[in-house]
């Protein structure tokens, strides 16, 4: 058997741990465009989309992201394809983060004050002006710190898609494991990268969201 | 796309869903129960407790917050067992979904503590209770009515989250399930009936909690 | 013609019939003052004539035009008709001079340039021209409301409907908010006002109108109302026996 030192371990933690942010990133970006489709269906003024909106959301938050995983990873093979992990691991994850996403970012639309749309209403303004000038300049203020405090959420998903194949940080930490028989060291690694990758995120939200309160304090 | 869906094998395979119903939500219940206790001693010690004791609290809550689940769960069932702790699947699972649950619950419960107006802990004083007193009699059943909501949803994800004890073996509904669909070769089928099970079970849940605040709080002023 | 037509309007919220066949019309340049208890239907009046709120029977014309629930009527309506509410609602992100600056820009597309012009010009009749790059949270409430004013103003409507618009300032900013709309009385701009402020009531407006109960109760000028109430609901109303 090869002889792994400390250091091998965490270098081909550290390797994997790229696949993590990227994966992260491409979640986050393109379940944050989708989120925001669904939003607008779920705040706009078509019952059909309303009601789409919000079967997707309950759907997508009522179970489990593995069986999410699962169901893109076969779903995807229905078509004849031989899936790569990747593309599995990526699609469910946007459509998973896309429901949590919009359903934040509704919470900061519905937290405008009811005098805001009855205000630029009186000034003549349209439903989607009133949203570009005067609803979503203010929503957007208070959805950065849920939707910071929500990319903690997202790059620890990212673990499940370990399960169907994709070699993440998770996946490595197993592939590590089984080559060292170190599991109490490489798992106690992994969870370390996975915290240093979170912990900063988790932070960040905190303060974001105490210098919201104190700037609101102030009106 | 000719695919032809086939849902005949339900039947057949009725059994061994069920039993994976029943290891699901054994694990919430107990996950449930322990984990909302365990988060609140550890409100306790972060908002009112001796400073140590909330600095390891603090530790404890932001290592499970800022790591996956997964990992959490790996790290008992394969990493504990070289400090000569060698626990079972199912153990296993219990503890890693009530250390979780009790994280998430510490903070939750915490901004509940928070939220008491000072004057509760003042009137306790004034009655001479202890400030444990207080926080026992006065302050922890309107600050849990308060957050039941929150907490109710994140029991929930817990549940959802579980679905991942499969892969250390304890038999769970995605364990019946991963069996199933290696048996009948009907995978995407297979995860439709258990995704449906879940959404379900998670509706239900979702029910039980509400009521489960209603006999908890019968109509108390929340501040 | 009356400027405002207001005709046998009827409004419910569920079974609570709050407005059960309001008869008024106002004339250009006529002041009108709206009082009465809390809960008599005020606010819900206004509401309908800027089209904030559906009306379930009768009509409202405004300067000849009838006012339907759809959004190029309602738009039209409100560039003739602005509102300026009880709590100022004015934008908390944009400066005083942008908040009067928005709507010239996007509902009437006027070009920038032209709509700083217009809101120095309004934020100086309401003596807040040193205050443009000031935001909402930096001024008083007196000073917030001669904002709202000013923006409502910069459209240029034909009518300013105000409700309780000193309701939730402090005593010794109430009157600076109403030197205001006393300057707009006089130059003849035509108010609908609901106010608890009886003695500029009678100072400054034309008719005073007492609601109760969701009808128009007593209406006239403001000596007959105030000097000579005729219901017993006027009278205990404004405390005289
Ligand atoms: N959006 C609404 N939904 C239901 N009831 C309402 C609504 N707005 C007002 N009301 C009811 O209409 C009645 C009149 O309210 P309002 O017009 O605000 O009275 P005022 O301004 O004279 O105090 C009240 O009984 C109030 O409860
Ligand atoms: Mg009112």
């Amino acid at each position: 058997m090869m002889e792994f030192s400390t250091w091998d371990i965490l270098r081909n933690l550290l390797l994997a741990a790229r696949w993590t942010v990227l994966l992260s990133l491409v979640s986050f970006i393109g379940g944050g465009l989708v989120g925001l489709l669904i939003l607008f269906m779920r705040i706009g003024k078509l019952k059909a989309g309303r009601i789409f909106a919000r079967g997707y959301i309950e759907l997508f938050q009522g179970t489990p992201l593995l069986m999410q995983l699962f169901l893109a990873f076969f779903g995807l093979g229905l078509f004849g394809i031989n899936v790569p992990a990747w593309l599995a691991a990526g699609l469910a994850l946007i459509l998973w983060t896309a429901s949590f996403l919009a359903e934040i970012w509704r919470g900061c639309v519905e937290a405008v004050a009811k005098g805001q749309w009855e205000a630029s209403s009186s000034l003549g303004m349209g439903y989607v002006q009133q949203m570009r000038w005067v609803i979503l300049p203010q929503a957007l203020k208070v959805a950065v710190p849920p939707t910071v405090g929500f990319s903690v959420q997202v790059v620890k998903g990212t673990a499940l898609t370990s399960i169907i194949g994709f070699v993440e940080l998770s996946k490595a930490g197993t592939m590590v494991t089984n080559a060292t028989f170190l599991p109490f060291t490489v798992y106690g690694f992994v969870a370390l990268i996975y915290f240093a990758l979170c912990w900063p995120l988790s932070k960040s939200s905190q303060i974001l969201e105490r210098k919201l309160n104190v700037a609101h304090r102030n009106h | 796309m000719t695919y032809v869906f086939d849902f005949s094998w339900l039947g057949e395979y009725m059994p061994v869903l069920l039993k994976g119903i029943g290891i699901t939500l054994q694990l919430i219940a107990v996950g449930a129960v322990l984990g909302i206790s365990l988060g609140i001693a550890c409100a306790w010690a972060r908002a009112l407790g001796p400073k140590w004791l909330g600095g390891i609290v603090a530790v404890y809550v932001e290592l499970i917050r800022n790591t996956p689940f997964l990992i959490q769960l790996f790290f008992i069932f394969f990493g504990l067992p070289s400090l000569g702790l060698q626990l079972g699947e199912l153990t296993a699972a219990n503890i890693a979904m009530v250390v979780n649950l009790g994280a998430y619950s510490c903070e939750i419960v915490r901004a509940g503590i928070q939220a008491t107006p000072r004057g509760q802990f003042e009137a306790g004083a004034s009655l001479a209770m202890s400030p444990f007193e207080t926080f026992w009699h006065v302050v922890l059943v309107p600050a849990l009515q308060r957050i039941w909501p929150a907490l109710s949803s994140q029991v929930v994800i817990v549940m959802l989250g579980s679905a991942v004890v499969s892969q250390i073996a304890a038999e769970d509904l995605t364990f019946a399930a991963n069996f199933i669909q290696s048996r009948n070769f009907r995978a995407f089928e297979t995860y439709i009936v258990s995704t449906l099970i879940y959404l379900a079970l998670a509706i239900l849940l979702r029910q039980l909690l509400r009521g489960v605040g209603w006999t908890l709080f019968p109509k108390r002023a929340t501040r | 013609m009356s400027l405002i037509a207001i005709t046998e309007v009827k409004k419910r919220f569920g079974d609570n019939e709050v407005l059960k066949g309001i008869n008024i019309d106002v004339d250009p340049g006529e002041v009108i003052a709206i009082i009465g208890k809390s809960g008599s239907g005020k606010s819900t009046l206004l509401r309908c004539i800027n089209g904030l709120e559906s009306i379930d029977d009768g009509s409202i014309l405004v300067a000849g035009a009838q006012l339907l629930p759809d959004e190029l009527h309602l738009k039209a309506l409100r560039l003739k008709v602005g509102m300026i509410f009880q709590q100022f609602n004015l934008f908390p992100h944009l400066s005083a001079g942008r908040n009067v600056m928005l709507s010239q820009m996007v509902v009437k597309k006027t070009p920038k340039a032209e709509a700083e012009v217009m809101a120095r010009k309004m934020l100086d009749r309401v003596g807040l021209l040193h205050k443009f790059d000031a935001y909402p949270d930096q001024l008083s409430g007196g000073q917030q409301q001669r904002v709202a004013i000013a923006r409502a103003l910069a459209m240029q409507p034909i009518a300013l409907l105000c409700d309780e618009i000193t309701s939730a300032l402090d005593p010794e900013l109430v009157n600076e908010v109403l030197a205001v709309v006393k300057e707009l009385a006089a130059e003849g701009m035509t108010l609908m006002m609901v106010t608890h402020e009886m003695r500029f009531a009678r100072d400054v407006c034309s008719r005073v109108v007492f609601m109760h109960q969701g009808r128009v109760h007593e209406i006239g000028p403001p000596g007959e109302v105030f000097g000579n109430p005729k219901t017993p609901e006027l009278k205990q109303f404004l405390g005289v026996h």
